[in-house]
């Protein structure tokens, strides 16, 4: 009987051993294999550098699929493989998934990083416009080289030098609703990191009506907001905000400005609940809204209401259909432009109450008595000014009267003509705002210098910076 | 009654750029409750400082604005008919666009 338990132990230890020598050289074979198919993508990859090649084909020659895996994704995305709750059915359905991204600027470009960079099968970009330098400090997809040119192109430029097995799909063009049917219709998954309001009740809608969640990021200044729209029941955008804002609560980061890092904490949000929608795991934030508050480090997570029963878009009785969705006007319904680009300019006040900035340089050049008044906020100010002009915030014009007064006396002194006043700010907007006021309140012949530093810069001071 | 109120999304610059103001506010008569109708009209008067229509629209917040009252949806609680209680915490936030 001893003999024969000794037998028995030493059948179980060999095995054993057996056992896990097979698995070293299952591991061995499996990473051969990854390298082998590596270098097979990479010889396919310079046959057709305009196609990113899909990993899928690339290893279909050598059929070996482990769960759905191939030993090259297997290695490369090992460590999703080994979180319990993502595992190998996370790692297949993100995979096969395809997620459509709107907006390659500053929530964008993290959000496609992380996308392409964990593996999606199929990532597509949607944006118009170029990468301009005053985008690289937030836009952190885009490298300086490509300046000048589509965002989408460097996006995906980006994205492929970081995973070339995945296939990326550039739509080199602005989501409109004449489009976004079309486009959207191509995937199963949408992140909207836009930076205007009618692309945003556009976007929804055309989830709404194709049935695909929604993955909505916001970041201005030092906050961001992120929720996911039309999930499981949760409400809509129009659900939320049946009625727009009025267009002046509406701030640009162009003019209002935004921390590099803020839009990529929210993108990077809005990557790991699309990775979740993708892959089925996890709860997402359908009801609920993030919003950051980055001076203070502070993440609150709210509960919001339900789908409404009476919204137009999704409720009972939706009186959106594809049809009307097509020639909706979305710039009109929200009074604001669908780009994050300055506004047409005001023409508020009469042309005898404007002059050209060339103009202004040649009362400079003719040392005529004047008084300039930079009608900025102070934080524009310190940015660059003209050197002679004084700065009161259009916002405090009212409270300082007295002050623009003794300053046009001051500007009389030793001359025998009386100053003139004039005004000038970014754009040439709040300063026709401000001559609109001053020639109410005994500043009659107040002017403003058309176009503002802009033109400055533009036709008299090549040298002076703009922003 | 105390109350804390914080102002977010850029609401924070209609009262003078403070993003959170511990406040007292007593409802109209001993007896009442406090709704956030009473509240509105509060804050209205003793915190905006500038453009209340950047604020409030009728005798409500304007659109775009979310109102979270213990970080929940107002509309999951009753809106603008809302009783507050001791200690509460309103959030005033306005959505935001930009990317």
């Amino acid at each position: 009987m001893d003999n024969m338990d000794c037998g028995v132990d030493d059948i179980v230890r060999e095995i054993e051993k057996l056992k896990l020598d097979k698995k070293e050289i299952e591991n061995r074979i499996g990473q051969l294999e990854a390298l082998l198919s590596k270098k097979d993508g990479d010889a396919s990859q310079m046959e057709d550098n305009q196609t990113s090649s899909n990993f899928n084909s690339m290893v279909d020659g050598h059929n070996t699929f482990y769960n759905g895996l191939t030993p090259g994704m297997i290695y490369r995305y090992s460590r999703h493989l080994l979180l319990p709750d993502f595992g190998v059915e996370g790692q297949k359905n993100l995979s096969m998934s395809s997620i459509l991204v709107v907006g390659a600027g500053g929530l964008g470009s993290p959000v496609v990083l992380y996308l392409a960079s964990c593996g999606v099968g199929c990532l597509g970009i949607v944006d118009s416009d170029v990468v301009e330098l005053n985008n690289l400090h937030r836009q952190i997809v885009h490298p300086e080289a490509y300046v000048g040119q589509a965002k989408v192109k460097s996006a995906a430029a980006t994205c492929r030098a970081i995973n070339s097995s995945i296939n990326i799909v550039e739509h080199n063009e602005a989501l409109q609703a004449s489009n976004a049917l079309d486009i959207i219709n191509k995937y199963d998954v949408v992140v909207d990191a836009t930076d205007n309001l009618p692309s945003r009740y556009m976007i929804s809608d055309c989830c709404v009506l194709l049935d695909k969640p929604l993955i909505s990021g916001a970041a201005l200044g030092l906050e961001g907001q992120l929720t996911v729209y039309h999930h499981k029941g949760g409400p809509c955008y129009r659900c939320l905000f049946p009625i727009p804002p009025p267009a002046a609560a509406c701030q640009r980061c162009s003019d209002s400005g935004v921390l590099g890092v803020v839009p990529g904490v929210i993108g990077c949000f809005q990557a790991l609940e699309a990775i979740k929608i993708a892959s089925c795991i996890g709860e997402s934030l359908s009801g609920k809204l993030l919003i950051l508050d980055a001076l203070s480090s502070r993440v609150r997570i709210v509960k919001l209401r339900g789908r409404s029963l009476h919204c137009v878009s999704c409720g009972e009785n939706a009186t959106l259909s594809q049809q009307n969705f097509r020639t909706f006007d979305y710039e009109g319904f929200t009074q604001s432009p669908m780009s994050d680009k300055a506004p047409p300019k005001l023409s508020l006040i009469s042309n005898s109450a404007r002059i050209s900035s060339r103009e202004y340089k040649n009362l400079i050049d003719n040392h005529e008595p004047r008084m300039l008044l930079d009608v900025r906020p102070a934080h524009h100010f310190r940015i660059t000014a003209i050197p002679e002009a004084i700065n009161i915030p259009l916002s405090m014009l009212a409270d300082e009267i007295s002050l623009v007064k003794s300053c046009l006396k001051d500007a009389e002194k030793g001359s025998t003509k009386g100053a003139s006043l004039y005004v000038v700010c970014r754009r040439g907007n709040d300063s026709q705002r401000a001559v609109e006021f001053l020639s109410k309140n005994g500043f009659s012949g107040a002017k403003d210098i058309i176009g503002g530093l802009e033109s400055w810069a533009q036709d008299v001071d090549p040298t002076f910076p703009i922003y | 009654m105390h109350l804390t109120l914080e102002f977010g999304g850029g609401l924070d610059l209609l009262c003078q750029s403070v993003k959170i103001h511990q406040v007292d506010v007593a409802p109209k008569d001993e007896n009442a409750k406090l709704t956030m109708r009473d509240l509105l009209a509060w804050v209205r008067s003793s915190l905006i400082k500038e453009r209340p229509e950047m604020f409030m629209k009728g005798d409500t917040v304007r659109p775009g604005v979310l109102v979270l009252v213990n970080d929940c949806d107002w509309e999951l609680c009753g809106g603008i008919d809302m009783e507050l209680e001791e200690k509460d915490v309103v959030v005033f936030i306005s959505t935001l666009h930009g990317g």
